[in-house]
């Protein structure tokens, strides 16, 4: 099918353009960019006229809820979510149940995902077999099934020997493994910031060290190893420093934040709003304006919406008993922009830390409309301002504290592989 | 039509006049906040009442609790005398629908069980909703409903009545 | 964000934490209840206000002591009241929390008494129950004890009339306390200009002076002129959770023994939220000496609460 985008306003940052240009896509990919490629004769137009023209947005971390917790999400509504979100790749943790250790499972997964067409799901193996820490998986036949990485999910690897063992063996064939840097002991029952509002409100704190203990044993483990580290959901001031030190000593390490800590801090979580119960938790307001600085300077490679749908049942129960998670495949969008126009950082920058930058870190061709390559496309209406709400949101769930606020950004189209699949309008 | 408000000192002194005859070293005087307490207060002075005086606040027992809530400003009730087989002479300033009358005496009864109880008033000014009715009255006065008639003290201790809105 | 203690008219309509009500409010509530310790040292401790009014004591967490008391002020208003102990009925069979209200809800509740082991726990219900119920939360996990932070204000009150002169010391586990927490923000909205917290660092919570206190670790110096001493109980189980060696260390160190309590001004007087920990927390002598004041707290929470559940009830 030939597609012509026309009138709109291309942002590519893999190829750091930002232009007025038309985009030709046939037979799945990208034709050409600004000029029509002799002879082409377009199947379909689409007036991308005062609308943004991207590549299709990368998510390092959505849960699909698939295998095993089929009662609160389905791989088809949230992929559905996905393409709604404009999001064409996204990894998923291996936290599923059964855990994603074995071939067959990650193989059944993909294809799965590639009947249902609506998006490229990336799964990252588990590094330990069941998650238990103890013994290691086989990372190279997990790879071969289709796994762009290996992680602990948040589930803590208390043992540093077991952590030692499984970036050597990763180093071996050069794979990324994926941390979330948090001590278990020191994390234990603690279910937000160990800080005034924790105190305040009388809630079991997790305090800021926790973190950076667990970043100061990776980095250590790093030099020893040589391994490639992706540092999943910083929360703190601290630990962002840690890896602008780390990247100054030219350790091959990268991280991304979730899009609630862009925003967020202890202070919303007001009345005990278990909509902000998230892990890793909100922290101080300086800690989330480190976050933002960090997203900026790059020291922050990504941006990710740690999607965790939830049933609401589960979130109307005491803070400390509800469950931890935010909803995010549709607010990836709409959050990044928001931190861009607070920020003042060109679209193009900010779209990179959506784009360009996971698919470095998944590493896969995405994330930039080049001729010859795969057309995962987004358009969007930067201007467009929409309330989150419980009907207009397509994942199954509906658990962020950003309902019934305005957001920026309006998915019009999304295409995967030159095919639309999905659009405004169109339910 | 306003009507004119008598003079709530030559009234006490009325009241003093009815009540002298039945007064025994025994006779108790319990006024109701705040303005049958003021009234209380002279009587008490004027009869030479031996027993301490008896106030009461009715905010506890009020009828129209589930409208209008508890009263910001609530004074202890205080009953400084055995209840059980007193005679009683309750105090109130304005005698209006019985409902203030009617809360004193539940309260009253939740001290002991008096041997009888009379009602003393400054202005009886009719529109009872409750079968009460007072034995010793100052005057008694038209009031137009949907009017307040309150007793005042001024700096110097001498009693004003007005008529609110 | 609306506060949500408070109705559409501003007015109290439940009572969940001392946090964000105005002074105007306590000193209301301590007026109110004088009035009702006159009631109950009458020989007819009851007066109609709830007459026909139900209220339900939701315990999801045991607690006989602070049970009863709600029971007895409850039924000195003449309201109806039905004991639920939670911990052991359907709550365990896999009911949820707001299930279990709503159940409540059909059978003609008009105030529920919630206590919970879980911190905003009262505050979910209120969130959830129709518009003509009221919330008194009877201690939520460690984040607020409101009737208890009342009760110890009253007190206060009653023995030191100006809480802008006084100098008050919290000692003991004020980590896990919802009873320090109360008292703290009660003291510090009724202008206190002295607030301590003392106790071993691992019981003191991360960022206690922003709640407006003065933190110390050694007891000697903290009690040094205070006019009110409360000491805190000890539980057992914070020597298990590797933040305290041992009982007898603690006293030691962190018990109020007379001389300890010789530091403060010679009229100071001394609280407890009870039950005592004898020899843990606090020396016998102390605890039945002069200075203590242990048994008014409870003759005054019976008024206090009886006060908090008129206002409420009438707005």
């Amino acid at each position: 099918m030939k597609i012509h985008i026309k009138n709109g306003r291309l942002i590519d940052p893999g190829n750091n353009l930002d232009v007025r240009a038309d985009l030709f896509i046939a037979a799945g990919k990208v034709a050409a960019v600004g000029r029509a490629p002799a002879g082409f004769n377009a199947n379909r137009v689409i007036d991308a006229a005062g609308l943004v023209v991207c590549p299709g947005l990368i998510d390092l971390a959505a849960r699909l809820r698939e295998p095993g917790y089929e009662y609160k999400a389905t791989l088809e509504s949230e992929m559905l979510a996905a393409a709604a979100g404009g999001v064409t790749s996204l990894a998923c943790p291996p936290d599923t149940e059964p855990v994603l250790d074995e071939p067959g499972l990650v193989e059944m997964l993909k294809h799965r995902a590639k009947t249902l067409n609506l998006a490229h799901v990336y799964p990252v193996g588990a590094l330990t077999v069941r998650l238990a820490g103890e013994q290691l998986t086989e990372m190279a036949e997990l790879r071969d099934a289709g796994c762009v990485g290996f992680s602990h999910a948040d589930v803590p690897l208390q043992d540093n020997q077991v952590l030692w063992r499984a970036l050597q063996y990763a180093a071996t064939f050069g794979f990324r493994v994926w941390l979330r840097p948090q001590d278990g002991y020191l994390a234990k029952d603690g279910v937000a910031h160990d800080g005034e509002v924790a105190t305040r409100l009388g809630l079991a704190g997790i305090p800021a060290f926790a973190e950076t203990i667990a970043i100061a044993t990776i980095v250590e483990t790093m030099r020893a190893t040589g391994a490639r580290v992706h540092l999943c959901r910083l929360s703190t001031r601290d630990g962002v420093d840690m890896v602008r030190a780390a990247k100054r000593d030219g350790l091959p390490i990268s991280c991304d934040i979730g899009i609630h800590h862009a925003h967020l801090s202890e202070m919303d979580l007001g009345y005990f709003d278990s909509h902000c119960h998230l892990q890793p938790p909100l922290r101080s307001a300086r800690d989330r304006d480190a976050l933002r600085e960090g997203l900026k300077d790059g020291t922050i490679d990504a941006l990710c919406s740690d999607h965790t749908p939830v049933d609401e049942d589960s979130k109307l129960l005491p803070f400390a008993e509800s469950e931890v998670g935010a909803t995010g495949l549709e607010l990836l969008l709409p959050l990044t922009l928001k931190w861009a126009l607070e920020m003042k950082i060109p679209l193009v920058q900010a779209l990179a830390r959506i784009t360009k930058e996971p698919a470095r870190i998944l590493g896969v061709d995405a994330g930039h409309l080049s001729e010859g390559h795969n057309a995962d496309v987004c358009v969007f209406d930067a201007e467009h301002y929409g309330k989150v709400s419980v009907a207009a949101l397509k994942s199954q769930g509906k658990n962020t504290p950003f309902l019934g606020i305005e957001l920026p950004g309006k998915v019009c189209y999304t295409l995967l592989q030159g095919q639309v699949v999905y659009e405004a309008g169109n339910g | 039509m306003t009507p004119v408000l008598p003079d709530p000192e030559a009234l006490c002194a009325e009241l003093v006049l009815q009540l002298k005859p039945q007064v025994t070293a025994d006779t108790a005087l319990v006024g109701i906040h705040t303005g049958g307490v003021w009234l209380a207060e002279r009587l008490h002075a004027a009869l030479g009442i031996a027993l301490p005086l008896g106030v009461l606040d009715i905010s506890f027992y009020r009828d129209d609790f589930d409208k209008t809530g508890l009263h910001p400003q609530i004074k202890p009730s205080q009953i400084p005398f055995e209840v059980n087989g007193r005679n009683i002479v309750l105090v109130d300033d304005v005698l209006y629908t019985g409902r203030t009358v009617r809360g004193a005496m539940n309260e009253l009864f939740d001290y002991g069980r008096p041997a009888s109880i009379s009602l003393a008033v400054l202005i009886d000014r009719g529109g009872r909703e409750l079968p009460v009715a007072a034995e010793y009255i100052g005057a008694r006065l038209e009031v137009p409903s949907g009017r307040m008639l309150v007793l005042d003290r001024d700096e110097n201790g001498k009693l004003r009545l007005k008529l609110d809105a | 964000m609306r506060n949500p203690q408070l109705n559409d008219k501003g007015e109290l309509q439940h009572l969940l934490t001392i946090e964000g009500l105005p002074r105007e409010t306590l000193t209301h509530i301590l007026d109110t209840a004088t009035s009702f310790v006159g009631v109950t040292a009458r020989e007819v401790k009851k007066v109609p206000l709830l007459r026909g009014k139900s209220v339900f004591n939701l315990f999801f967490e045991n607690s006989t002591r602070t049970r009863t008391t709600f029971e007895i002020a409850a039924k000195r208003l003449s309201a109806d009241v039905i004991n639920l102990n939670i911990a052991v009925s359907s709550h365990t069979k896999g009911e949820t929390l707001l299930d279990t209200v709503d159940n409540l809800s059909a059978m003609h509740a008009d105030m529920f008494v919630v206590r919970h082991a879980e911190s905003g726990a009262p505050h979910l219900i209120a969130g959830h129950v129709a518009s003509h119920l009221h919330v008194v939360n009877a201690g939520d996990g460690r984040h607020a004890h409101p009737t208890q932070g009342l009760l110890d204000l009253y007190t206060i009150r009653h023995y030191k009339k100006d809480f802008t002169r006084l100098s008050v010391a919290i000692v003991g586990d004020i980590l896990h306390s919802r009873v320090a927490r109360s008292l703290i923000h009660a003291l510090t909205v009724m202008g206190t200009p002295d607030v301590r917290v003392i106790g071993p660092m691992t019981l003191i919570p991360a960022g206690a002076e922003k709640l407006g206190v003065k933190v110390f670790y050694d007891l000697k110096q903290g009690l040094r002129d205070v006019d009110v001493v409360v000491m805190l109980r000890l539980q057992s189980e914070r020597m298990r959770g590797a933040l305290l060696p041992s009982a007898q260390e603690f006293f030691k160190y962190y018990g109020l023994t007379p001389e300890r309590l010789a530091l403060a001004k010679p009229d100071a007087i001394v609280m407890h939220p009870g039950p005592l920990n004898r020899g843990v927390e606090i020396d016998s002598a102390v605890a039945d000496g002069s200075h203590a004041v242990i048994l008014s707290q409870v003759t005054f929470g019976i008024a206090v609460r009886m006060a908090v559940m008129s206002i409420l009830a009438g707005n």
